[in-house]
């Protein structure tokens, strides 16, 4: 008896410290970063770095300011389109669609989470800013651009893992519910769909983190001004793509301001997870779940 | 039991399999070179020529961009950092440069434009957005779509020394990350206007005169085609051991000749008769 | 109600049809034997690119073994062990804010701690480290969930019957949760094996053929980025991308297929 209790007792340390794991990295990842961007803030001012609006690192200038709206944009118009049509795609396949079909989606869903991302970057730069620039005008490189890439990119983040917590609601849920009369939509709607909100709120977190984060694609349609755009046809540059775009060259400064950006990003990031945070909680004790 | 074997034998193909994972590799000379993605890939050819000739030696070639190559230089990570853009003094900081070719920089037009020459005047007011249409330098009417390179990028600061000299670009001024983006970005709007180098240039896209030079091998040889970039190689002091016999190689008539082929102008103008 | 999911539904597997189509047009041409089995040529202007597989299984198989159990022990942790206190809180925002650092920060970081702080050099080791990074969040949270969704009710029968608690979950919670448990694993490092930016600057770039994982070499997605970033040459380049786009979509079929067994196997029982 008392090996059990030691190999409880060891397991659940043991599990304890693979939990822990993520924390350690990101603070090693932390570290770092405002090691090698924490000179910026001194010598520029985070004020002036953050609310900048020009970026010209040849004058000396680092204001990200049009970076962050950039990110927010492209981010925010890409979860637009990708978030209901990914849900209501998930929900489709979880609960109406032919058996037969799900089987050949599901793996070509999973397989387009891993197209590199140049690959998308190539395509929307040949096939989709053409496309923009004679519908719409302009040059074609622009927000609008960037965010139908980051869509496609991140719809099937959002549908497998959405489609995943839609099936693994207990079909005692769905039964009792058609047996007490209501229609499947019904039943989707007031049952199925709530239950399975914790994770559906995972898969959009999961999402936003990839648009957020996405760089090499988004680079190459988004036409990177440095500019607050005044319509979604204007070209943006995302934090992202201000890192990659110029880590290669900078030296001095100029490289510590693009962990400067690093840092800002960072933060941003942890912002909006915390706001999503707040809703995912909030509908968690909602629903009660499966702990031991 | 059935289970045992099977789990058995899965035992031994793992520890055959870490075992190949983790064996020590052949005991290499090596050199690692990093940096400009420009210069990436006629190091790699130099690299994959040199190592058929000298078997027990592997070098590894990245890219990063030109500060990459000379960060990592300066720090003594790599063995030669490569740049394609001349060091500021600020930079040079105890490393050695060579020269080991140079590579001119073509204005880029997509092919249904019928504009086929330029000056250096014309290039900097549209570049900075004073010409905003083609018919101000003989061209359709049309708004101007200005691409250029990413902050840093070799090409980008040679453009800017040459053409734009104090005069700033354009903050309409597209960018993009990599020489293929911008060509297949040309390649798909007419009325854009880009630069890449010459080693790059396909028939994708079209090269325009500037001031009356075409760009090419022989007016980059000679000096009178005005856009020129110089590709370098980085060590930190003088180069040692291996590392040396890699860039004397490299400066050879052999070596030379791979860069040649390239497209890129040797640092020795006259390798064909030199040997 | 019922034409919305349907045309949903529709709408993606066109979006679906057009990336892969495009890809696979542009890029099966290019693939023959000789480009699957040889080595490049003129950085990868012909010849193959039988190095650059190699490479990717290995990274994707260090970032496997290192993240897999790591990302489903946290997940165990989190949905078995611990209430909702502030340390879970925590870890779970880590974990999200893990999963939405950018690659090429990844990369930044991979080459500083891994390649110059540990002094591992750059190799596929380090590669396959820094994808495990970026893999794991997405593993964790993806398990999670599913482990969250095994019914109480499987729990209660499990402990009834007198199994400790760590039993139940070995026996019984795991084995339940496996379909989700894969398609997070799958998830994770179709990310990973796809990633570009995040090894740049870390497993070294090498044409060659490596031996070792401690060889440096370059995975299909940075040969791709090379290939078609720097204009070597397109074909190769989509002849590349739809060799990955075969490979992952090889792997992800066979995955579903044997969890699908499996979980017939489980409802036969």
């Amino acid at each position: 008896m008392s090996s059990n209790k030691l190999e409880e007792y060891l397991v659940e340390k043991g599990l304890f410290l693979t939990a822990i794991f993520s924390i350690i990295i990101i603070l090693i990842i932390i570290a770092f970063i405002f090691r090698e961007g924490f000179p910026i803030f001194q010598e520029y001012g985070v004020l002036n770095f953050i609310f900048g609006m020009n970026w010209a690192p040849s004058d000396e200038q680092y204001g990200v300011f049009t970076m962050i709206v950039g990110s927010l944009c492209i981010t925010g118009l890409s979860l637009l389109m990708a978030v209901p049509l990914s849900i209501l795609c998930a929900i489709f396949m979880a609960e109406i669609a032919p058996k037969t079909f799900r089987k050949i989606l599901k793996p070509t869903i999973e397989t387009l989470a891993g197209i590199p991302s140049v690959v998308y970057g190539f395509f929307g730069l040949i096939v989709l800013v053409p496309l923009v620039r004679v519908q719409f005008g302009g040059t074609g490189f622009s927000m609008l651009t960037a965010s139908i890439i980051l869509t496609i990119m991140i719809l099937p983040t959002i549908i497998s893992v959405s489609e995943d917590a839609l099936r693994s609601v207990p079909h005692e849920y769905k039964e009792a519910s058609l047996a007490l009369g209501a229609t499947q939509w019904q039943t989707i709607k007031n049952v199925i769909f709530p239950a399975a909100i914790p994770g559906v709120i995972t898969a959009i977190i999961l999402g936003m983190g990839r648009a957020v984060g996405e760089t090499l694609a988004v680079i190459m349609v988004a036409g990177n001004v440095t500019q607050i755009p005044n319509s979604i046809l204007d070209p943006v540059r995302a934090l992202t793509s201000n890192i990659a775009l110029e880590m290669g060259y900078a030296t001095g400064v100029h490289y510590n301001a693009l962990f400067g950006t690093a840092i800002v990003l960072f933060i941003m990031i942890m912002v909006l997870l915390v706001i999503a945070n707040y809703f995912h909680y909030k509908k968690k004790v909602v629903i009660g779940g499966g702990y031991l | 039991m059935d289970s045992k074997v099977k789990l058995g034998i899965i035992i031994i193909l793992i520890i055959i399999g870490a075992y190949f994972l983790f064996k020590p590799g052949v005991q290499y000379d090596r050199i690692e070179i990093a940096g400009s993605t420009s210069v990436q890939p006629v190091a790699e050819k130099l690299a994959e020529k040199y190592m058929e000739k000298h078997p027990n030696v592997k070098i590894n070639v990245q890219g990063g961009g030109s500060g990459m190559g000379i960060r990592t230089a300066q720090q003594g990570i790599v063995d030669i950092g490569t740049s394609s853009k001349k060091l500021k003094d600020n930079e040079k900081d105890g490393l050695q440069d060579f020269v080991i070719g140079t590579d001119g920089i073509v204005i880029a037009l997509n092919t249904e434009n019928n504009v086929t020459d330029l000056s250096t005047e014309q290039l900097r007011d549209i570049f900075s957005g004073k010409i905003t249409n083609w018919k101000e330098v003989g061209g359709p009417d049309a708004t101007i779509h200005v691409i250029v390179r990413e902050s840093g990028s070799g090409t980008l600061s040679s453009f800017k020394s040459l053409v734009m000299k104090k005069t700033n670009i354009t903050s309409d001024a597209i960018v993009q990350g990599s020489t293929e983006a911008v060509k297949q970005a040309i390649k798909q709007d007419p009325y854009a206007i880009g630069f890449v180098s010459l080693s790059h240039m396909s028939s994708d896209v079209k090269a325009i005169e500037v001031d009356g030079i075409t760009p090419s091998e022989t007016t980059i040889a000679d000096g009178s085609y005005p856009l020129q970039v110089p590709f370098l190689f980085l060590t930190k002091g003088d180069p040692k051991g291996i590392t040396k016999d890699f860039i004397d190689w490299v400066f050879s008539a052999e070596g030379q000749a791979i860069i040649r082929e390239e497209k890129i102008v040797p640092a020795i103008a006259n390798v064909s008769d030199d040997t | 109600m019922q034409t919305v999911f349907w045309a949903s539904g529709i709408i993606t597997v066109i979006i679906l049809l057009v990336i892969i189509g495009y890809i696979l047009i542009k890029g099966l041409p290019a693939i023959n034997l000789e480009f699957l089995l040889a080595e490049p040529i003129d950085s990868g202007e012909s010849g193959g690119i039988a190095p650059m597989i190699v490479s990717s299984i290995y990274v994707t198989l260090v970032a496997g073994i290192v993240a897999a159990p790591l990302g489903v022990g946290a997940a165990v942790y989190l949905a078995e062990y611990a209430g909702e206190n502030k340390v879970v809180k925590l870890i779970r925002f880590g974990a999200e804010t893990l999963a939405s650092i950018p690659s090429i920060v990844f990369g930044l970081f991979g080459l500083s701690f891994f390649v110059i702080f540990l002094g591992m050099g750059w190799s596929l080791f380090a590669g396959g480290l820094v994808l495990a990074l970026m893999a794991l969040p997405t593993i964790f949270q993806v398990a999670e969930v599913s482990i969250e969704a095994v019914p109480r009710s499987y729990r209660e029968g499990s402990l009834a019957l007198g199994a400790t608690k760590w039993e139940t979950i070995y026996r019984v919670v795991l084995p339940a949760a496996i379909p989700g448990i894969t398609t997070g694993v799958i998830l994770g490092l179709a990310r990973a094996i796809s990633e570009a930016a995040a090894i740049m600057f870390v497993v070294g770039s090498a044409l060659s053929m490596p031996i070792s994982i401690f060889d440096p070499g370059r995975p299909l997605p940075l040969h791709l980025y090379v290939l078609a970033t720097e204009g070597i040459s397109m074909e190769n380049a989509f002849g590349t991308a739809a060799v990955m786009v075969i490979l992952i979509l090889i792997i992800t079929v066979v995955t579903n297929t044997l969890v699908e067994r499996y979980q017939k196997k489980m409802m036969g029982r």
